[in-house]
């Protein structure tokens, strides 16, 4: 479909925000699924946030059931999905109703006036359809209200379909529509529909058909005045993708494996929102990869452990309520001393919470969430595509240290997406991982034998002798071993050192991870914002937002939280203010007080979504006025 | 939807796969004895069955190092200690399903499950039904001595209705599992039980178990002498035994005593009849390979807590496709079927890695984003708010 044949001009555009909601039966994450998809193609920097209900089919035109898909697409490298949507695509009245109070004054409002019926409206309290009875006008939106549904219906009139099937297709006659007004090439699209319904032609053709009814709407109806353009952003050359956190985080499972040349074995059981990582490496046997799927989490972890100490890379992936399960099996690991990889896509909690919805409030359980003196090591991911190169280094602390790592994802990391220049294989770590092979001490009476719990001396890791090697037979077990020989031993004076040796091995990860980095251009920062996992992107576009203003903030996003970057506690010190958003209660900001003796200041919230860049700017903004206040200055 | 699975061979041994010994090499009962001294009471049944097992091991031919030995918490989870294999003493309930991911990791492996009646039928009943189900490649001996001896001595799930015990002082209420039923029902593919104090027979079973491919589940009676003492007591005795044991032998008629039988009745209840009184069409002749599970799990249930009728040996060997066979053959299939065997490993995955929608910056579009950066600060509020941002930033730097 060529742009040249539409007459309305065209405005362009550094970024845009569109949100599109409907039912969770209208198709609303594949239409932005594919407007991501075109939108990347075209070369945009983007950010994506999919929200939608826990139920799969929530009561049909109900606030519950809504389901959304926010996408944010700029000429310029943009860290989140946008705070406001300059565009709410609204399907029903249920998706308006429940989107509108994130709409500013002057977005505009596409909504299918064909499902704004009065039995609809009243499902959701409107007395009156907002469409019509000014309302959005005088909140200062644009509305576009278009007979979405029997336009698709009147556009597939030839085709073999119920009347139900027709409708169907009026997602992808709105995607048409989305596409012509921003200048998207819907090829992309075509080829996905042409795939995916390879074996059903008659639902391809309507699909299709809808599709290009859309964009021909948008060309021949004097509807909207201007259509947009957003040009590419400058990025630096190279390969790029677009990915979820979930599918970076497979894609580095199998690199790690790879990398480590060791056979990846997952044990999971289902749970939101981490089950696409199980159902990515499900599909990727033909890479070596073994997934098993459990029969609760506990047995996943279990499993997961079994194949660890078979040599091979045992992973277990899963939410909140399933880390609660699996403590006890984390807890043999660490007394084992074998490596165990624990994803955690966190939700919003307690108990069952929030399936759909994301925070970051496992920090604590993953930290502490075991009997006895049991640590592991914790690293967080901050972006969707980070997910990938943060599973590499769990993998590389797990293996080199012989424990469990607990890496932290989210719900918004997992489902969110963004661009991702794919790396060059030969440029990730490697990750190469040597199994005992023989002997490593004599007897007394100078015959050579195997101490399993005889440690390296620079990382204290035990040696990791996998079944089938000759001449290393050796239990191991959760009761309190001797040092060196891992042997039964309730010594008390043993079982003080076994404690203290496992959280210095521990400790020593320090010794192999970078520096933190610090962004502080102009070094002149009073007042440092420090974050972990998924509150990087709202972070940093609200670290730039306050920098545009003419302030000086710096900025700091912590990987590693068990242990942490040697230099963290000078570098809290060299700020007169740390200030610490966290979707939680404050966990970190707890950590860090204890820790470090530092007056850190946390800005909590818990809402199941991002932090929005706007919110944290005026938080930046509140401590920037406090620390130059003043009577701090007359002090 | 299914999809045909091409199950390899069902006649492959349990220990397929399995390194052996170089030919005329052996090793002895002293090869599996470890040097940590064991710790079990006087009198403790354990003993036998770890001396059957040490006994038994040696006639596999196996490499040592390729066996091992996963247990879970009670008394007779210590049993790995003793071996010297490799082995894990793990957590309570869940050395099934650890053994799980070992065995499927690891087909060159032969995995030994160590267990008790409150480690398998209570806290980890669920991995031990799974186990049976899936059909994973694991010989599991269920030491049942129908008591908490470890925590020194609460009623177990195999308790009788009524036994007195340390949390039972008015006498249990719960009524108790048959693990040869449990584990017939759980789809188990071969089920067996057996007693401590019978080696021959210990022995006999064990071998049975270690040659079947698939989860074989064997109930070990075994006598805890502290907590529980006498508990098989009329098993043990000699007059008392063969009156109550109905040995299963494949192909012979199923006999208690000397003089009866076991009969399917006209309504296909099972019966014990004296052997003149006994349709001899109707009597049962034992066949544990029989797909049909029924016969074996009503035989199963001739037992009861007071022991009138004890059916002793293999319920049940057949043969069906394991879980960790089957999951290799499928890795092994799609690694095949992608055609990624033959190429460099790097080459496939930098395919992967790119994925079918990748695109590629070159030079041309490609500018600075540093640059960008500075450039483009308006992300996040709406211009309003960025106004009031505006202002209040201003007011920050103001001194």
């Amino acid at each position: 479909m060529s742009d040249m044949s539409s007459t309305t001009p065209l405005t362009q555009l550094d970024r845009v925000v569109i949100r599109f909601a409907g039912d969770s039966g209208d198709g609303m994450q594949l239409t932005g699924d594919r407007f991501t998809s075109d939108t990347a193609a075209l070369g945009n920097d983007l950010s994506t946030l999919p929200n939608f209900p826990a139920e799969i089919r929530a009561p049909q035109g109900t606030l519950p059931g809504v389901s959304s898909f926010q996408l944010h697409f700029a000429d310029h490298d943009i860290a989140t999905p946008g705070d406001a949507p300059d565009v709410l695509v609204a399907m029903n009245p249920a998706a308006l109703k429940a989107n509108l109070r994130d709409l500013p004054r002057g977005a505009m409002v596409i909504a299918d006036k064909d499902e704004f019926t009065r039995r609809n409206l009243a499902k959701v309290g409107y007395d009156a359809s907002p469409l019509e009875d000014g309302s959005l006008l005088d909140a200062g939106y644009h509305v576009h209200a278009l007979p979405l549904t029997s336009m698709t219906v009147e556009a597939l009139a030839d085709l073999d379909l119920t009347r139900k099937d027709k409708q169907r297709a009026k997602n992808m006659l709105a995607l048409g529509l989305l596409s012509w007004l921003y200048s998207r090439d819907t090829a992309g699209t075509e080829a996905f529909l042409n795939a995916k319904f390879a074996a059903a032609p008659e639902i391809l053709r309507a699909n299709l058909i809808a599709l290009r009814a859309g964009h021909a709407y948008g060309e021949t109806t004097e509807d909207f005045a201007v259509r947009y353009e957003v040009a590419p952003a400058p990025t630096p050359p190279g390969t790029y993708r677009t990915v979820t956190g979930n599918q970076a985080m497979a894609l580095g499972l199998v690199t790690a494996a790879r990398r480590s040349g060791l056979p990846l074995i997952l044990g999971s059981y289902p749970i939101t929102p981490a089950s696409d990582v199980l159902h990515q490496l499900a599909a990727l046997k033909d890479h070596g990869v073994t997934t098993l799927q459990a029969e609760d989490e506990i047995a996943a972890v279990g499993m997961a452990l079994g194949a660890s100490f078979g040599g091979a890379l045992g992973v277990t992936t899963t939410s909140g309520p399933g880390l609660a399960l699996k403590s006890e099996t984390i807890g043999l690991a660490v007394s084992t001393e074998l490596p165990l990889l624990v994803i955690d896509i966190q939700r919003g909690g307690p108990s069952t919470g929030l399936p759909t919805k994301t925070e970051q409030a496992d920090l604590l359980q993953a930290m502490y969430g075991r009997n006895g003196e049991s640590p592991v090591a914790v690293v967080a991911s901050s972006t969707p595509s980070d997910c990938f190169t943060t599973v590499l280094e769990a993998v590389r602390i797990a293996t080199t240290y012989r424990t469990p790592v607990i890496l932290l994802s989210d719900g918004y990391l997992g489902n969110g997406s963004e661009p991702w220049a794919v790396p060059a294989v030969a440029d990730l770590p490697d990750l190469t991982v040597e199994h005992a092979d023989g002997p490593n001490a004599t007897d007394e009476q100078g015959e050579p034998v195997f101490h399993p719990f005889l440690r390296d001396e620079e990382t204290l890791a035990r040696p990791w002798a996998v079944p089938g090697t000759p001449g290393l037979e050796h239990r191991i077990g959760g009761i309190e071993k001797a040092d060196v020989t891992g042997n039964i031993s309730y010594d008390p004076a043993n079982h003080d050192r076994m404690v203290r040796l496992r959280q210095a091995k521990i400790d020593r990860i320090a010794d192999s991870i970078p520096p933190l980095h610090v962004d502080d251009p102009t070094g002149r920062a009073k007042v440092l914002v420090l974050g972990w996992g998924s509150t990087y992107g709202p972070i940093s576009a609200a670290v730039r937002l306050v920098r545009s203003t003419g302030a000086h903030v710096a900025q700091a996003h912590l990987r590693h939280l068990n242990p942490f970057p040697a230099d963290l506690g000078e570098v809290l010190h060299r700020y007169d203010r740390v200030v610490l958003p966290e979707m939680n209660l404050g966990q970190l900001a707890l950590l860090l007080r204890g820790r470090y003796l530092a007056d850190v200041r946390s800005h909590t919230a818990v809402r199941g979504l991002p932090f929005t860049a706007a919110e944290l700017a005026q938080v930046i903004h509140g401590h920037l006025l406090e620390v130059d206040a003043p009577t701090e200055v007359t002090a | 939807m299914s999809t045909p699975l091409g199950m390899p061979s069902p006649a492959r041994s349990g220990t397929a796969g399995v390194p052996t010994l170089p030919e005329g090499s052996t090793l002895t009962k002293k090869d599996f004895t470890s040097d940590q001294e064991v710790r079990w009471c006087p009198g403790c049944g354990d003993y036998a069955i770890l001396a059957a097992v040490q006994g038994l091991l040696p006639e596999l031919g196996l490499r040592r190092e390729n066996i091992v030995f996963v247990s879970g918490i009670g008394c007779s989870s210590r049993f790995p200690y003793y071996l010297d294999t490799y082995g894990m003493h793990s957590i309570h309930g869940r050395a099934p399903a650890i053994a799980t991911g070992l065995a499927t990791a690891r087909e060159d492996l032969s995995v030994w499950v160590i267990t008790g009646d409150g480690d398998a039928l209570s806290i980890g009943g669920n991995h031990l039904i799974h186990a049976m189900r899936r059909n994973v490649n694991l010989t599991i001996l269920l030491f049942n001595n129908k008591i908490y001896g470890l925590t020194k001595g609460q009623y177990s799930p195999t308790s009788e209705v009524g036994a007195v015990t340390k949390s039972t002082p008015a006498g249990s209420v719960d009524a108790p599992f048959n693990p040869v039923s449990l584990a017939i029902g759980a789809e188990a593919s071969f089920v067996a039980r057996t007693i401590d104090s019978d080696r021959t027979h210990l022995t006999e079973v064990l071998r049975a178990a270690a040659a079947h491919r698939g989860t074989a589940l064997v109930e070990i009676y075994q006598n805890c002498p502290i907590f529980n003492d006498g508990a098989f007591q009329l098993l043990k005795d000699r007059d008392e035994a063969k009156a109550r044991i109905a040995h299963l032998r494949a192909g012979e008629p199923v006999r208690v005593g000397e003089d009866h039988v076991v009969v399917r009745d006209e309504h296909g209840r099972m019966v014990v009849l004296p052997e003149a009184d006994a349709d001899a069409s109707r009597v049962v002749v034992h066949d544990p390979t029989e797909a049909d599970p029924s016969t074996a799990f009503a035989l199963s249930r001739l037992d009861d807590p007071t022991m009138q009728h004890v059916p002793m040996g293999i319920f049940r060997q057949v043969h069906r496709p394991t879980y960790d066979d089957l999951v290799r053959e499928q890795v092994r299939e799609a690694v095949e079927a992608g055609g990624t065997a033959d190429r460099d490993p790097d080459e496939v995955l930098a395919d992967l890695l790119r994925g079918r929608d990748s695109w590629t910056v070159d030079g041309t579009r490609a500018g600075s984003a540093e640059q960008s950066l500075e450039a483009r600060t308006t992300e996040g509020p709406t211009a309003a708010a960025g106004d009031a941002l505006q202002r209040e930033g201003e007011r920050a730097l103001v001194e």
